[in-house]
């Protein structure tokens, strides 16, 4: 394995994978923050140089986390398809990069070789591809899920509704909730992240979006984003469940760090596949975002961009109906500016389709970023433009639960319009039913939210 | 962990603000922060039923908010609504964007937020309290976003101006950070301090000198620690600013804090601000939790309240 180059006129000699990999990433303050990331950009190209000549074989070779010591790494291994990586184990990072981006790749032939691929893999693709490379890349990759119903065809952009409260106030989620409908919004999820982690309280939140949902005859499905273990107490207590949520990590001392491990995701896939409540096939809903790993101290010197990879690489073991990488959540420590945060939504999102998954992302930011809405204007457009499956709807952008700040519905509402993407089918005739959207567009019913009442 | 324990902090108040809500009561903006158990304000805040009680106990009042739906279906149907969250509905539309004033009210928000973020606390406000000023090593407001390992030191200067005037070995350090909301020190600290310093003396306690620090972390309290040697330290400390409020302060509190102390060993009381935890309130509350601090010799999960 070679790791020596020279960029004009200087000669670099990189350690190990590890340190290829970190500096071949764009600029992020969490690499920063980890002490991995290249001096400056001319390392940074270095680094680039290197990996794009390295092979397939090369980086499975080389473990940058061995499965022998972490379970996500076992994960990732077991997944591979053994024939398919014959197939292209000698071929460079370059290359690889090349062959997902050329016309010979629709999306069938980048489905099956993505099953020949590691995350660590897929994630040396991204390190050498640029934000429209990237944009180009996943635009090519459909991947629809089935639950109540299908999302993520081509022409379609769903949203989760995410009517928030900061008491978990029933009444107070179901009038934010209304608002959402009466724009269009709620066709991958309607999704309730709770501040009372309890059963109970996780039982009444899904009971309630349950009740909505019958009784006006929605084509979508309900979750609430508890902790996995909780929701599964309120499942096994009869709570009308649809989907079953969890954050990972992409390291088994991540996931620690998330209460979770391996052999619990399994106890709640088995939990779905006898007491869920919905059609199926797929019931998970997985949140992912960069840097989780670094501030839990579980990234073992890994940088934030090969971590993300690893979680989809976790994600795709248990055919999840969506993913969703919370871009901007973590804070400027991790992601500094909207830069940083843009480019991050990109590489997730590519990294996700090619992982087969159904990725979604919430385009967001916190206060003490130097991000505002005009930025998530930009990314949500240019998610759209990737074919993103959904994002998040919160009222006008701001979850009064979570203190930070997303999209709305009024943005959603555009980005279908400027880029004619539709709801999904069958929430599309129920719009239509209710009188709220006619031939793709909102009807003079739309934003209100009396019409529920 | 910061967040973890916020979370728990979270839950805690939104079950009081569940109960609250039972009693009729519409649930305030924004989430409500405090420590285990509730303060006295909390607890009379439980009991209350009068509106006029609520008043008198400063209890947060939703600002009056309008629905700008033109035709509703319901329009009572629509107040109902607005009343049952603090979520931006009922703002209507032009085509697919929002109005004119509802776009402008979001922007109005963050940009008090990233005010915060960015300001700087009144010197005057610190001279007001003889307050002297040590830096930490985060250098810019940039790096110290980006790098929250540096305000957890204190610089060379820091520790020195530390050695030159401070008291060492108080039994109470008081210590204000702007963190992230210089804000939330402008608009709380004249109300905190003397409601502190008060319920500090009616116990008995006595103080070290207090000081400011500029580009502080929660964790900078184990330096001072190492620094200092206090029997038991609050710090006074901006919250990252929501677009409810920018002006949140926390009060992290910690007995004979040091280098290597874990987020559990802190007590924290947080949502400091007018229409969340009262200041006023929060400055007795503190003194009641460091003097059970030093009865106990404990703090965080081990101190019993």
């Amino acid at each position: 394995m070679n790791t020596k180059t020279t960029v004009l006129g200087q000669t670099y000699q990189f350690r190990d994978l590890k340190e290829v990999f970190a500096k071949a990433n764009e600029d992020k303050s969490g690499d920063q923050l980890a002490g991995i990331a290249a001096a400056d950009s001319r390392e940074r190209v270095a680094a680039k140089q290197v990996l794009a000549d390295l092979t397939l074989a090369d980086i499975r070779n080389n473990p940058m986390l061995p499965p022998e010591e972490d379970e996500v790494s076992r994960v990732i291994e077991a997944g591979i398809n053994e024939k398919i990586y014959n197939e292209i184990k000698n071929w460079s990072v370059a290359e690889l990069r090349e062959y997902i981006l050329s016309h010979n790749a629709g999306d069938s032939e980048i489905k099956r070789i993505s099953r020949g691929l590691s995350s660590e893999m897929i994630a040396a693709t991204a390190k050498l591809m640029s934000n429209l490379d990237l944009i180009t890349a996943a635009a090519k990759i459909r991947n629809i899920t089935h639950c109540n119903t299908a999302i993520g065809q081509q022409g379609v952009l769903a949203a989760r509704v995410q009517p928030n409260h900061p008491s978990d106030n029933v009444q107070g989620i179901k009038a934010a909730l209304y608002e959402g409908l009466s724009y269009g919004i709620g066709d991958a999820v309607i999704g309730i992240n709770p501040v009372i982690d309890t059963a109970d309280s996780v039982k009444d939140i899904l009971t309630m979006t349950k009740d909505v949902m019958n009784k006006f005859d929605i084509p979508t499905q309900n979750c609430v984003l508890a902790h996995v273990s909780t929701q599964m107490r309120a499942i096994r207590q009869g709570a009308p469940a649809d989907l079953i949520f969890q954050s990972l990590a992409g390291s088994e001392k991540g996931n620690n760090a998330f209460g979770i491990d391996v052999a619990l995701l399994d106890e709640a896939d088995e939990l779905m596949r006898k007491e869920g409540t919905s059609y199926g096939p797929n019931f998970w809903y997985f949140e992912t975002g960069q840097g989780s790993e670094l501030s839990s101290e579980a990234h073992f010197g890994i940088d934030q961009l090969t971590m993300e990879a690893r979680c989809y690489g976790l994600a795709r073991k248990y055919n999840p109906f969506i993913v969703n990488t919370v871009v901007g959540f973590i804070g400027p420590e991790y992601l500094y500016d909207s830069r940083q945060v843009i480019r991050a939504g990109l590489e997730d999102h590519y990294m996700g389709k090619l992982h087969g998954l159904p990725m979604g992302c919430d385009v967001c930011y916190t206060n003490h970023m130097k991000v505002d809405q005009n930025d998530m204007d930009n990314l949500g457009i240019l998610l759209s433009a990737a074919g993103v499956n959904f994002v998040i709807g919160v009222a006008m952008a701001d979850d009064v639960m979570l203190n930070y700040q997303s999209t709305s519905f009024h943005d959603i509402a555009a980005f279908r319009e400027v880029l004619g993407l539709r709801p999904a089918p069958a929430f599309e005739k129920w719009l239509e039913k209710m009188g709220i959207m006619e031939n793709g567009k909102l009807t003079s019913n739309a934003g209100d939210p009396t019409i529920f009442m | 962990m910061e967040q973890q324990l916020d979370f728990l902090v979270d839950k805690v108040v939104a079950e009081l603000q569940k109960k609250l809500g039972e009693m009729g009561q519409t649930a305030p903006a924004g989430t409500q922060k405090t420590e285990v158990p509730a303060t006295p304000q909390m607890e009379a805040a439980q009991k209350a039923t009068s509106p006029t009680v609520r008043e008198q106990l400063a209890l947060p009042v939703e600002p009056e908010r309008t629905a700008h739906v033109p035709n509703p279906k319901w329009q009572e149907g629509l107040n109902e609504l607005l009343d049952s969250t603090p979520a931006r509905i009922g703002v209507w539309r032009t085509g697919v964007r929002p109005l004119t004033k509802t776009m402008l009210q979001l922007r109005r928000d963050h940009a008090a937020a990233v005010d915060a973020v960015y300001g700087e606390v009144s010197q005057a406000l610190l001279d007001e309290f003889s307050m002297f000023t040590v830096e930490t090593q985060y250098d810019n407001t940039e790096n110290y976003l980006k790098r929250p390992d540096m305000g957890r030191i204190l610089n060379e200067e820091g520790v020195r101006l530390l050695q030159e005037r401070c008291q060492k070995k108080p039994q109470v350090q008081i210590v204000v950070s702007d963190g992230l909301s210089a804000s939330a020190v402008d608009a709380n600290l004249r109300d905190v301090l003397p409601s502190l310093t008060d319920s500090l003396k009616s116990y008995g306690l006595s103080c070290g000198t207090p000081f400011f620090v500029k580009g502080g972390r929660v964790a900078s309290m184990d330096h001072i620690g190492e620094l200092l040697q206090p029997e038991v330290l609050v710090l006074l400390i901006g919250e990252r600013p929501g677009l409810v409020t920018a002006h949140s302060m926390s009060a992290y509190m910690c007995y004979r804090p040091r280098k290597g102390m874990v987020e559990s060993e802190r007590t924290v009381i947080s949502n400091i601000h007018r229409q969340g935890t009262s200041p006023i309130e929060a400055g007795a509350h503190i003194g009641t939790i460091l003097s059970k601090m030093l009865e106990q010799k404990a703090s965080g999960v081990k101190l019993v309240l």
